[in-house]
């Protein structure tokens, strides 16, 4: 049981399958990200858990840890590209945290309170994004969509149902939906699914629960993101 | 009106159905043949095909989005022409001629014909720098392109001609081989290497292909006996590499890259148009080695016009015993290459990609480890290797490894190919032996007053004159082939501009830095050619290109900034000259935010402009 990795000059233990990025929650080391759940198959788009190993830098959800790996990640030059990578997304969506739904529930907020984000820093590129609300309780509004394909994974992976796609290239990549028509309405897309459930941003919402927790007591209205999911984390090893 | 909207489209779909199976990996080359058929992929095309292959339809519906030459939704006309895009197609008049193209078509770029007849666009490097400008029409190229070819090939769209019935004079390609070394030079009788490789022994073989140091010829030069070694789970045991657990896998997959989309590339079309027996054995040589079965030819759709041939190079080799079963009566030797097209993705020429692609899904780079070797195609221990690296297997397999490992530097055994275009009396296929310099290669194509070049394409090293006496090495200037001149007086602006631009069109996006950062990258750009540029532009770019280059999920994305980086560094007087001499420059162009309200009014004149009285 000598497996141990190094991040930031703290040494963690690991079991042989983890990746760093699960050796790290397990052992309440916060690295930042946005596309990984550790309820799913890792992703490694966002980038945002990038961190430096042995002088290289990789996606810590993707990377399994191996012994003796000499990890840097909480530093000024990683938190500042961390940062710059969040104001990417926001500026290549529409995201108005003042009257979305989501505002305090919201991963992607959160992690740029994180990060410090002050300004979007980029011109915005104000794309012309649709909006689904065909489903008589989903709504799917993809200005708010960061790509992750978490919704991907759960329709698919958890849910059987492969509601969910990405379509499109590059910077025109886009959100698709498994119906002939193209609307949400014509999937097998239910409100008890994972699916409808997983969206870490505004993108994905069931209906008539927008506001059912007030603003103020919303999961990150007290608490730094950070401290959520290392929670999170400790809640689910605990219950192992 | 399209045809995608006739009711019996089934019917038109079925024989392409039938061609393909039930198998999903089919999924890229049904869409290619149903958009060759429909000129464009429908929504009701989308539901048949998922039908068919028992897909959900929304994975079928990823794949036509992702790939340039299914237009996704988008209908294209019977007549569809794509004018290349790369800086050497511009230099020699690309914009130009495409604008007297659309004007006597009455067209607008990327829009279909009211009568749905034609439709004209840019696509990215179609691999002709030697004989731009160069198009497409309908999958043909047409080279050497001026305006009396694009009046005959009106009139040919006018009167409704189909393409096949085309002068083949518009669609010559040449060779243009105007160098050859040892892979070029001597002629090769198909089968020699096989014969070699079998009377040496498939571990021999390895054992001579680690004693040439080859190298890999896609550009980042990996070491082919280690690739082939990691592959092959007894050779890597014995050579103390990670034994690469394949577990009931038993089969392995031998994998050509062809997917050529480095603009300024164009070697690896000369060598499958006139060497193709000399890949394919190659090919053969490491499936023996590795103990493949299968293998894949993947080649790019900018060269489909090449495919019915290589086809019939296939069916020679199965007819002559150097393919298919018992290979030269050898039992149990069995391997047979199938061609797998491509639909315009540059990023499919990433191996786990183009691994993707071959598979039939969206070409995105897989997350490492596993690595191909081990977890390839289908889960298959996959050697994915460049045209040329397999050219050169064959020459090893026949004349051993000393003779290779002879030649070239230390660290670059051999030699290679490289496609000369641009500014110089003598564009076409130069071979050299590794270490030659630039200044040799400049001298012997006629390049006069070379001012820069661009070596290995966008992703590879904007060289400045100062450079001439640098090599063609890996210890050195490494290159996947591309060398694109640029002489004094050229504006090398437009070419980092133009680079940009290509990036941000062949993003995956999938990772974030790349998908947002080549755009940004391209709007600054673009801004900065506005003569809206200003210093911080300049210093946002370099910020963005060290964001490109540490944090992104590939080798496109990690590379994307160089042309902007090289360029800002070597020549930081293109972009001054370009800025505006104000300290403040607003981010939001005011007048061109009135472009949409003067088409609709059609009005243009001065009084329709902000500022026009400055």
């Amino acid at each position: 049981m000598s497996n141990t990795i190094t991040i930031d000059g703290q040494t963690i233990p690991f079991q042989e399958g983890q990746t760093i990025m699960d050796a790290a929650l397990a052992a309440g080391v916060y690295i930042p990200h946005l596309c990984h759940n550790p309820e799913f198959t890792p992703h490694g788009s966002c980038k945002l858990c990038t961190v430096t190993v042995n002088g290289r830098n990789v996606a810590s959800c993707t990377m399994p840890a191996v012994e003796g790996q000499q990890i840097a990640n909480n530093t000024d030059e990683l938190n500042a590209k961390r940062r710059s990578l969040t104001q990417m997304l926001f500026v290549e969506g529409n995201h108005f945290c003042p009257f979305c739904e989501k505002s305090g529930n919201c991963n992607l907020q959160a992690v740029a309170y994180h990060l410090d984000m002050m300004s979007p820093h980029y011109n915005h590129f104000y794309p012309a994004r649709e909006v689904d609300a065909s489903h008589p309780d989903i709504l799917l509004d993809r200005n708010r969509c960061i790509l992750c394909e978490l919704c991907v994974r759960a329709s698919r992976d958890v849910d059987g149902k492969e509601v969910f796609g990405l379509s499109g290239r590059g910077i025109d990549c886009t959100l698709v939906v498994n119906s002939s028509s193209g609307d949400l309405v014509d999937t097998d897309l239910a409100a008890t699914d994972k699916a409808a459930s997983v969206c870490p941003t505004g993108a994905i919402i069931v209906k008539r629960h927008g506001f059912s927790v007030p603003i103020g007591q919303r999961i990150f209205d007290h608490k730094d993101i950070s401290q959520v999911q290392l929670e999170a984390a400790r809640k689910e090893s605990g219950h192992e | 009106m399209s045809q995608c909207d006739s009711p019996d489209l089934s019917l038109k779909l079925a024989p392409i159905f039938q061609k393909h199976g039930r198998d999903p990996t089919k999924v890229l080359q049904i869409l290619r043949e149903v958009q060759d058929t429909a000129h464009c992929i429908c929504g009701q095309s989308i539901d048949l095909i998922a039908e068919h292959l028992n897909l959900p339809r929304v994975r079928v519906a990823g794949v036509a989005g992702f790939y340039s030459f299914l237009a996704g939704g988008q209908a294209c006309g019977e007549y569809r022409v794509l004018f290349s895009d790369n800086i050497t197609d511009h230099m020699l008049g690309k914009a130009e001629l495409m604008d007297y193209f659309s004007k006597k078509l009455w067209l607008e770029p990327g829009k279909v014909s009211e009568d749905g007849l034609v439709s004209v666009d840019s696509t990215s490097c179609t691999g002709m720098c030697d004989q731009g400008p160069a198009a497409l029409v309908n999958g043909m190229p047409l080279t050497n392109l001026d305006e009396n070819c694009l009046d005959l090939i009106c009139e040919l769209i006018r009167s409704r001609k189909p393409v096949a019935e085309w002068p083949p004079m518009l669609f010559e390609v040449q060779d243009n081989i105007l160098r050859k070394d040892v892979l070029l030079g001597e002629a090769f009788e198909p089968g020699a290497a096989l014969k070699a490789t079998l009377a040496r022994g498939a571990r021999e073989t390895w054992t001579e292909m680690d004693k040439s140091n080859l190298r890999g010829r896609g550009g980042a030069g990996f070491k082919t006996a280690s690739k082939w070694s990691f592959c092959h789970a007894a050779i890597a045991e014995e050579e103390g590499h990670v034994v690469c657990d394949i577990g009931d896998r038993a089969e392995r997959i031998m994998v050509c890259n062809a997917d050529e989309g480095e603009p300024g590339t164009f070697k690896d079309r000369v060598l499958l148009n006139s060497y193709a027996d000399l890949v394919f054995e190659g090919m053969t040589v490491g499936a023996r080695v590795v103990g493949a079965w299968r293998g894949f030819l993947y080649l790019r759709g900018e060269y489909s016009y090449l495919l019915d041939k290589l086809e019939g190079v296939l069916q020679r080799r199965r007819e002559q015993g150097l393919l298919g079963k018992n290979i030269l009566g050898e039992q149990g030797f069995d391997f047979d290459i199938e061609i797998h097209l491509g639909a315009g993705a540059y990023i499919c020429g990433e191996e786990s990609a183009l691994i993707e692609s071959l598979e039939g899904k969206r070409g995105r780079p897989r997350n490492r480890p596993p690595f191909p070797v081990t977890h390839g195609y289908l889960g298959y221990p996959t050697v994915v290797d460049n045209v040329e690296t397999f050219a050169c297997a064959a020459k090893i397999a026949l004349h051993g490894g000393e003779w290779f490992a002879g030649m070239g530097t230390a660290q670059s055994a051999g030699t290679k190919i490289l496609s000369i275009s641009g500014d110089c009396e003598r564009r076409g296929i130069y071979e050299y032996p590794f270490g030659t310099t630039i200044r040799q290669i400049l001298k012997d194509c006629g390049a006069e007053d070379p001012y820069a070049v661009q070596v290995s394409g966008p992703s590879g090293t904007t060289i400045s004159w100062k450079e001439f006496d640098r090599k063609i090495a890996f210890e050195d200037l490494a290159t996947a082939g591309a060398f694109m001149i640029f002489k004094r007086g050229r504006d090398l602006f437009q070419m980092a501009r133009n680079f940009s631009h290509f990036f941000a069109h062949e993003s995956c996006g999938f990772c974030t830095p790349c998908r947002v950062g080549t755009t940004l990258m391209q709007r600054i750009m673009d801004k900065i050619d506005g003569g809206h540029g200003t210093a911080s532009d300049l210093e946002e770019m370099k910020n963005l290109g060290q964001l490109l280059k540490t944090m992104s999920h590939c080798g496109l994305g990690t590379s994307a900034a160089n042309p902007v980086l090289d360029t800002l560094n070597k020549f930081p007087d293109i972009y001054e000259q370009k800025l505006k001499a104000l300290a403040f420059e607003p981010a939001f162009d005011l007048d061109g935010a009135l472009a949409t309200a003067r088409r609709i009014t059609g009005r243009d004149d001065k009084e329709a402009h902000l500022g026009a009285e400055s």
